[in-house]
């Protein structure tokens, strides 16, 4: 059995999705994470433990390596397409609540900002940490992050942005959702994001993804 | 006018212009506007930061197209409007340059990423090629495809304006410095990866933008000339990286401490050196002074 895991998650480490798929170049031929994750089941492997010793640690591994410059985002990309893969089979236990997730990340860019690159990013990689997530998109205003909240009881907020003239609209909307929803946890991210200004505004910070995971398992 | 390459090529060092954005800002653009439906709304304030610059004593003038390529003007619904946009921010600087100046017309990254799948090859090739032609038309003699971060995406944006257009096209790209002290993109890409790729593409002048401040910009120029020796060499430099000061954006690198660094950039490899974010007109006039000096130096 932990062999099996275990080449899950090297396959969604290496970006490995499938046995058609061409990269990476030394396991052409070889099942991707599509095949593995199916063979798992079959095997009677329990679907929390694919989740949580199979595809989480593939994605953590991944985000680890994209944390020290190690690879970069195309790599984390194919990491996440292999991680989709295999996740697709779990998806009739996510339903059921056979396999249970962390808990969910509500997550958007600030209002007025339009770069989605680095929020898909983390929304791949807490995904891939065995959280949902719900993605609101780019140039969020309050209101859609308020509402995401009431149907999503108990979830985290997620907050990115690229620009600095909207690090305000960051502050405000951060501001807002903790008087509307005391004790909630928010996390704020981007290039001109310091953890001083996070710290100010109130807000749970990471300079790279992984870090957002860490962040929600803390449970801060 | 000789182009930008024969200028060079010829000895010169060239100084292009600074910030458009965060220019755009301080003029009252709010966040969430489409930047460059100001070339027709508000189309003298853009004249005149064109003109800010031509004053400050550059020879060539960016245009206020940056995200003007229709994938990114879909999400302010001005995707039909592509062209006329392109046309007026090229008609823009034109006005402002006259015709002894260069328009190298800003042609900046879609926002999206070709191996996710969302957008074809073709897409993003029409969008640049329907951006480039429509720059052209305008009044640009060249293009300045920008903050690109991946290969496949910044060869098509060179390959549509080759194509399309005859535009002297300059590219350049946006790095990082890793944890073990080297340059690569967002994507991955080294300074070496890039100039080859872009030379093949069909570039006329490659080089790097935005970033980290101008100490960096001169080891990523050294690594850019060691790879490539011959092509022209261009360097938008941001004022360093943005703080936010009690909701004031301030960029640290003054006028004064970027036109210092002016001589190691060039002798690191740059043939022209403008700026990027942060830049104002002060900082293009400190620049344009240190070239100067460094021709009266060489004569």
């Amino acid at each position: 059995m932990s062999e099996l895991l275990s080449q899950i998650a090297t396959c969604v480490e290496r970006g490995k999705i499938s046995v058609a798929a061409p990269f990476p170049l030394d396991l052409k031929g070889a099942p991707g994470a599509d095949e593995l994750t199916a063979a798992a089941l079959a095997e009677g492997i329990a679907p929390q433990d694919i989740l949580s010793k199979g595809l989480v640690v593939g994605m953590y591994n991944v985000g680890e390596k994209f944390r020290c410059n190690k690879v970069f985002i195309p790599d984390v990309l194919m990491s996440a397409k292999a991680m989709y893969a295999g996740m697709k089979h779990l998806r009739p236990f996510f339903q059921s609540g056979q396999v249970q997730r962390k808990g969910t990340l509500v997550i958007g860019t600030a209002a007025g900002d339009l770069h989605d690159i680095g929020k898909n990013l983390v929304a791949m990689i807490v995904e891939g940490g065995g959280w949902e997530v719900v993605d609101l998109g780019v140039d969020v205003p309050l209101d859609k992050f308020v509402k995401a909240v009431e149907s999503n009881p108990g979830c985290s907020v997620g907050i990115s942005t690229l620009l600095t003239t909207t690090m305000s609209n960051m502050q405000k909307i951060t501001a807002a959702l903790k008087e509307k929803f005391p004790g909630i946890s928010v996390i704020i991210g981007g290039a001109p994001i310091t953890k001083e200004f996070a710290d100010k505004i109130g807000a749970g910070y990471s300079a790279d993804p992984q870090g957002a995971v860490s962040f929600l398992n803390s449970g801060k | 006018m000789k182009t930008i390459v024969e200028t060079v090529k010829a000895g010169a060092v060239l100084v292009s212009d600074g910030a458009w954005g965060t220019f755009l800002h301080k003029k009252g653009l709010e966040p969430g506007q489409c930047p460059e439906l100001w070339c027709i709304t508000r189309r003298s304030d853009v004249l005149d930061i064109a003109r800010s610059y031509v004053a400050a004593g550059a020879d060539m003038i960016e245009s206020n197209s940056f995200g003007a390529n229709r994938l990114k003007l879909a999400h302010f619904g001005l995707d039909s409007r592509a062209k006329e946009i392109n046309r007026a921010a090229a008609e823009v600087s034109r006005e402002a340059a006259g015709p002894n100046r260069h328009v190298i017309a800003s042609m900046g990254p879609t926002g999206k990423i070709l191996m996710m799948g969302d957008v074809s090859e073709n897409e993003v090739y029409d969008a640049f090629a329907e951006q480039a032609t429509a720059l052209a038309d305008g009044g640009a003699n060249a293009c300045c495809i920008e903050t690109m971060t991946a290969i496949d995406e910044a060869c098509l944006a060179v390959r549509a304006a080759a194509d399309n257009t005859k535009l002297e096209i300059i590219a350049t790209f946006t790095f990082d410095k890793t944890m073990d002290n080297t340059y690569r993109t967002m994507m991955g890409v080294s300074p070496a990866d890039m100039a080859s790729a872009l030379v093949k593409a069909g570039a006329h002048v490659i080089g790097t933008n935005c970033g980290n401040g101008m100490e960096r910009m001169i080891e990523i120029v050294r690594e850019i000339r060691a790879a490539d020796g011959k092509t022209p060499i261009l360097v938008h430099a941001n004022a360093g990286l943005p703080e936010n000061k009690d909701g004031d954006i301030v960029f640290p690198e003054t006028p004064g401490m970027m036109a210092a660094l002016v001589p190691q950039l060039v002798s690191a490899g740059a043939n022209v050196v403008g700026g990027c974010c942060g830049t104002t007109p002060a900082h293009i006039a400190a620049m344009k002074k240190a070239v100067h000096g460094l021709i009266q130096a060489n004569s």
